[in-house]
């Protein structure tokens, strides 16, 4: 019988180890797979030829052009002005608005969530193509045909692009939130506004702070909003705003990537890790925590 | 409305415009409301009024039809629709295929008790996405497969590169959270593999999957530069199609485009809203 039994075990203890190591081996191959591109552009960052696949020896040379070439410079400083700017505003506007729509009547709160629904689900070339349409309906009959595309235009293209993430990602911080602090802040002698400054904040700062991280990718990878409602401004001077993506669009319409973007890849990737760890630890962190909670 | 009417019978007429100026909380939303109704509603009863309207010689706009004719009459645009519907499911199918095994080994704790294997399937998102392109682009040309030639396979591939993470995320939340105790009832009970994934892991992973449906169907059919990159312009989607309109200038045609688009939108979210509602029925009905 003990015999019959651990033979069982084991057979047991094979199949699992063998699952373990099945399933392992179908992630890896498929990570390895979805990172090719990247890393292919990442090693030939090291080397000066104009296309990928030929080596003509080691160097840092491109990462010596990517620095003096203007035109990805200014792109670079545009996309994080772009990026900063609108996310701030974003998220002050939607946290305003989610708080606001929080202590309204269930219509009010329930019609602004159905427009806000809108952004979300639409797609995003009709998002731009609806606002240049009002732009340029503006222009014409309105101003008279002074031009109205600038970096406002674009600005405002990037903010509906992220106020209803920030709007979805504070709304839930709200519902947690316990409603007695509110009330207890104006028994100690608070006016409304530093009650909500001084209880209702701080409760939602996570959500809050994660309405702006996604603004900042949402901003950082848009390309057909930017491509549309751009205008002269920023660091292009008279000329159309050049973002990463409408530069890096417009260079991979005529050719392959040029030899200094594959050194900009790099130093992305770099930034992204580091983004990518950060944000496990601090996983990790509130996992611990949230652990602690329950057990005391 | 009736403490303020008597407010105002009491001729205080200060003190009732302080009260209602005075800082109340559901005021902060007035910004974002009047933010959404120019920028989200304007912008889309303009789109529909030219899509509806023609412009005459003189350059006013005229209710009339044309536009919608002219769509349903142009085997180009019907053929670019056709294309874009067939790519989107081939698209969706794809992901899920290969999204749906590795959510499902991510979030098994015999596989992967580590969640930095899960920031590895997201990260790739938040690398520029126009530079992604292009070197996914470039690898495949290296590689042979050139976009002019095979338009359909590169843009394909393009696309399942790019939504694969968008797949793999709604999936893992679904997956963590399937319950483990109904799965091995279903073992114990004598069900083999294949039967304990028809009967039980799947129908808990249905809401997932429509999510994850959601997240790449419609954005694959209105995708704009992964196409163009890709299949080196001979392939072209429905956002191309709208793009390309407007960028023509035939402003009330490109309208009526993004109002097809529209409706698609609409109709693919008023089936999933559905399918929500039923989840949410059967959920009380098992409490």
């Amino acid at each position: 019988m003990a015999a019959v039994r651990s033979a069982n075990e084991r057979r047991l203890r094979r199949n699992a180890i063998l699952y373990k190591t099945i399933g392992q081996c179908i992630i890896w191959a498929v990570l390895i797979v979805m990172y090719i591109p990247i890393m292919v552009l990442i090693a030939y960052s090291f080397t000066t030829a104009t296309n990928i696949g030929t080596w003509t020896g080691f160097s840092f040379d491109l990462y010596k052009n990517l620095f003096q070439s203007e035109e990805i410079m200014v792109a670079l400083g545009n996309t994080l002005l772009i990026a900063v700017i609108s996310s701030v505003l974003s998220t002050i506007l939607g946290t305003c608005g989610a708080i606001g729509a929080y202590y309204s009547k269930k219509r009010s709160r329930e019609l602004l969530e159905s427009v806000n629904q809108i952004p979300v689900v639409n797609a995003e070339i009709v998002i731009a193509l609806s606002l240049t349409v009002m732009f340029v309906f503006f222009q014409t009959y309105i101003l008279g045909g002074a031009n109205v595309f600038s970096f406002w235009t674009l600005l405002v293209g990037h903010m509906i692009l992220q106020v209803p993430f920030v709007y979805l990602s504070v709304k839930p911080k709200l519902q947690q939130m316990d409603p007695a602090l509110y009330e207890a802040a104006l028994d100690l002698g608070c006016t409304q506004s530093q009650a909500l400054w001084k209880a209702t904040i701080p409760e939602i700062t996570p959500g809050i702070a994660s309405g702006f991280l996604l603004s900042i990718t949402l901003s950082l990878d848009d390309f057909i909003v930017t491509a549309f409602t751009r205008g002269a401004g920023l660091l292009s001077g008279d000329k159309s705003i050049e973002t990463l993506s409408t530069l890096v669009q417009a260079k991979i319409k005529k050719g392959p990537i040029p030899p200094e973007m594959r050194a900009l890849t790099t130093l992305i990737f770099i930034v992204v890790l580091i983004a990518a760890v950060l944000v496990t630890i601090y996983r990790n962190r509130t996992v611990k925590k949230v652990r602690k909670g329950r057990s005391a | 409305m009736s403490s303020n009417n008597a407010m105002h019978r009491s001729h205080n007429g200060w003190k009732t415009f302080k009260r209602i100026v005075a800082f109340k909380r559901k005021y902060l939303s007035i910004p974002y409301f009047v933010f959404l109704i120019l920028f989200v509603i304007i912008p889309i009863l303009i789109i529909l009024v030219y899509a509806f309207t023609k412009t005459t010689d003189a350059g006013n706009l005229v209710f009339s039809f044309d536009s919608l004719v002219e769509f349903f009459s142009s085997t180009t645009k019907l053929n670019v629709l056709v294309v874009s519907l067939f790519i989107g499911i081939i698209n969706t199918i794809l992901c899920l295929l290969i999204g749906y095994p590795i959510a499902y080994l991510l979030a098994d704790k015999k596989v992967n008790k580590n969640y930095v294997m899960v920031m590895l399937f997201v990260m790739p998102m938040w690398i520029n996405f126009v530079l992604r392109t292009g070197a996914t682009r470039d690898v495949l040309y290296m590689m042979g497969i050139k976009g002019g030639e095979h338009p359909y396979a590169a843009t394909l591939i393009g696309l399942v590169y790019n939504y694969l993470p968008f797949t793999i995320l709604p999936l893992y939340t679904t997956m963590i959270k399937l319950d483990k105790s109904q799965i091995e009832a279903a073992k114990d009970l004598g069900c083999n593999p294949a039967q304990t994934f028809a009967h039980s892991i799947l129908p808990q992973s249905v809401p997932g999957i429509v999510s994850a449906a959601e997240m790449v169907f419609m954005p694959t059919m209105s995708s704009y530069v992964i196409s163009d990159t890709l299949s080196e312009g001979k392939l072209t989607l429905f956002g191309n199609s709208i793009a390309n309109s407007f960028n023509n200038s035939l402003w009330n045609d490109g309208s009526f485009m993004a109002f097809v688009m529209l409706a698609l939108i609409f109709l693919t979210m008023f089936i999933t809203n559905r399918f929500h509602k039923d989840e949410t029925i059967e959920k009380g009905r098992l409490w």
